[in-house]
């Protein structure tokens, strides 16, 4: 068997953001650089790229995910999310804005991560302790260390979504 | 894709998605010794982008049905091997029957890790620095193996066999992980010092404690990580409870003996007589919370 064989690209469909994508893929393509470089959404970031910091967390099927450590293949048929996807129009997403009133963010280069982590947390827990958040960031690293605003900011957004019912 | 940037990308490999245990075990055999089983990846993609391990064809498990889910059967919780940790750390049953497996399952890596690793993952890779194994050793799991050639029962106690080595053979298939519900009067619980960096178990302990209305200890299972292989089991520590009071001053006393004849794996952040010390406190800390639960 030759080697183009052997590693032969296989076709994959993910719906992103809730549209569907065909293509077809080396089988070690891992599912940011799909997203950052088959479909140009590079608000996903690659921070570590060994699935300590978060910096590339993306929701497979709903659910956080650290999109350096699932390989492209193994989200065919799934359905992805990312941070492009999150806005409603021009309205952003309650946790979005909370970063942006609660100064969440320095640099910025973890905050995609941080969102795509708090969202699913304030879907299944509208009212957070401090340490439930915490909790939940402990795959998310900013190195900034500004902690205390991106929990004033994921606070900030569950009051948001409770009011908004 | 442009390969010319400093990223990690796992060597080049093949990739079959198996759409049954039964096709599965033929590409195994089909692949031999380039084949490699892939379940959540959480730990097998890791290695290959660092080229510690670089298969030539993946086997996907991810895309056979049947494979993930918990259920009740016969006495016993029946874990599917493709079930993520956070679905068993979320689990009505396994909170009821087995909160000792719950405990593990929560303090495993990180929220988004535990969305994508699985339980026969963690137990087929054996990282002697893992969760699971150290539970799944108290309560006294059975593992289920499929060949071409049938299916066998792997005891807990003989299926950790080294470093990152287990009792699996090469043309087998881990399909189930069977772990008795323990009788009325038994607590289970699991307690973990982790790496402050990796989260990694420096050490850890498993207990399984049943005890009588009186108070007395009827049976102890104790299981202790990172101290060497896999999990040890605190054998001293079982002798020494049975049959006696569950009092603090007994299982402090049985606790000490933990670690006792071990010879812990030294690491830059742990010596060998500091593990062994606080395999004595994290047993204490788990037997503590299980003959809590096994009170109420």
């Amino acid at each position: 068997m030759t080697a183009e064989a052997e590693y032969a690209a296989v076709p994959i469909t993910v719906t992103v953001n809730g549209a569907k994508h065909d293509a077809v893929v080396e089988p070690r393509t891992l599912l940011v650089y799909f997203l950052r470089e088959h479909l140009n959404l590079t608000g996903t970031h690659v921070g570590c790229d060994t699935s300590q910091c978060g910096a590339c967390t993306v929701h497979l099927n709903g659910r956080a995910v650290k999109s350096c450590t699932v390989l492209a293949v193994q989200a065919n048929g799934a359905e992805v999310k990312t941070i492009e996807g999150l806005a409603d129009g021009d309205q952003f997403h309650p946790v979005q804005e909370g970063f942006r009133e609660k100064h969440g963010l320095q640099c910025g280069y973890c905050t995609p991560g941080m969102i795509m982590t708090a969202v699913p947390l304030l879907e299944t827990n509208p009212n957070p302790s401090d340490d439930e958040i915490k909790h939940t960031l402990e795959g998310n690293i900013c190195r900034c260390t500004g902690y205390v605003n991106i929990v004033e900011s994921i606070k900030w957004a569950a009051e948001k979504m409770r009011n908004q019912g | 894709m442009s390969h010319d940037v400093a990223s990690m990308f796992p060597a080049s490999f093949g990739y079959v998605a198996a759409r049954s245990v039964a096709e599965a075990l033929e590409l195994m055999v089909k692949h031999g010794e380039d084949g490699k089983l892939l379940a959540g990846g959480h730990s097998l993609i890791p290695a290959m982008k660092l080229r510690l391990q670089s298969p030539r064809t993946l086997i996907d498990l991810g895309t056979v049905p049947g494979l993930r889910g918990i259920k009740e059967d016969n006495g016993q919780l029946i874990i599917g091997p493709l079930t993520v940790h956070a679905d068993i750390a979320a689990s009505a049953l396994v909170r009821k029957h087995l909160p000792g497996l719950s405990d593990a399952a929560s303090v495993i890596g990180d929220v988004q890790v535990r969305n994508r690793g699985t339980i026969g993952g963690s137990v087929a890779h054996a990282d002697p620095a893992a969760d699971l194994p150290v539970i799944l050793t108290a309560l006294n799991a059975t593992f289920v193996a499929q060949s071409p050639s049938g299916s066998r029962n792997i005891a807990v106690d003989d299926f950790f066999t080294d470093f990152y080595t287990t009792a699996l053979s090469a043309n087998e298939i881990l399909t189930e992980i069977r772990v008795p519900i323990p009788v009325p009067g038994t607590g289970t619980a699991y307690a973990k010092l982790p790496h402050p960096a990796s989260g990694y178990v420096v050490v850890s302990a498993g207990a399984a404690i049943s005890r009588q209305a009186s108070g007395t200890c009827v049976a102890a299972r104790i299981a202790i990580g990172g101290l060497g292989s896999g999990p040890l089991r605190a054998v001293a520590t079982e002798i020494e409870l049975q049959g006696k009071p569950l009092t603090p001053q007994i299982i402090a006393a049985a606790a000490a003996k933990a670690a006792e004849e071990t010879d812990p794996v030294e690491d830059s952040y742990a010596g060998a007589e500091y593990k062994r010390h606080v395999a004595g406190v994290y047993a204490r800390k788990a037997i503590e919370a299980a003959v809590e639960r096994a009170r109420n």
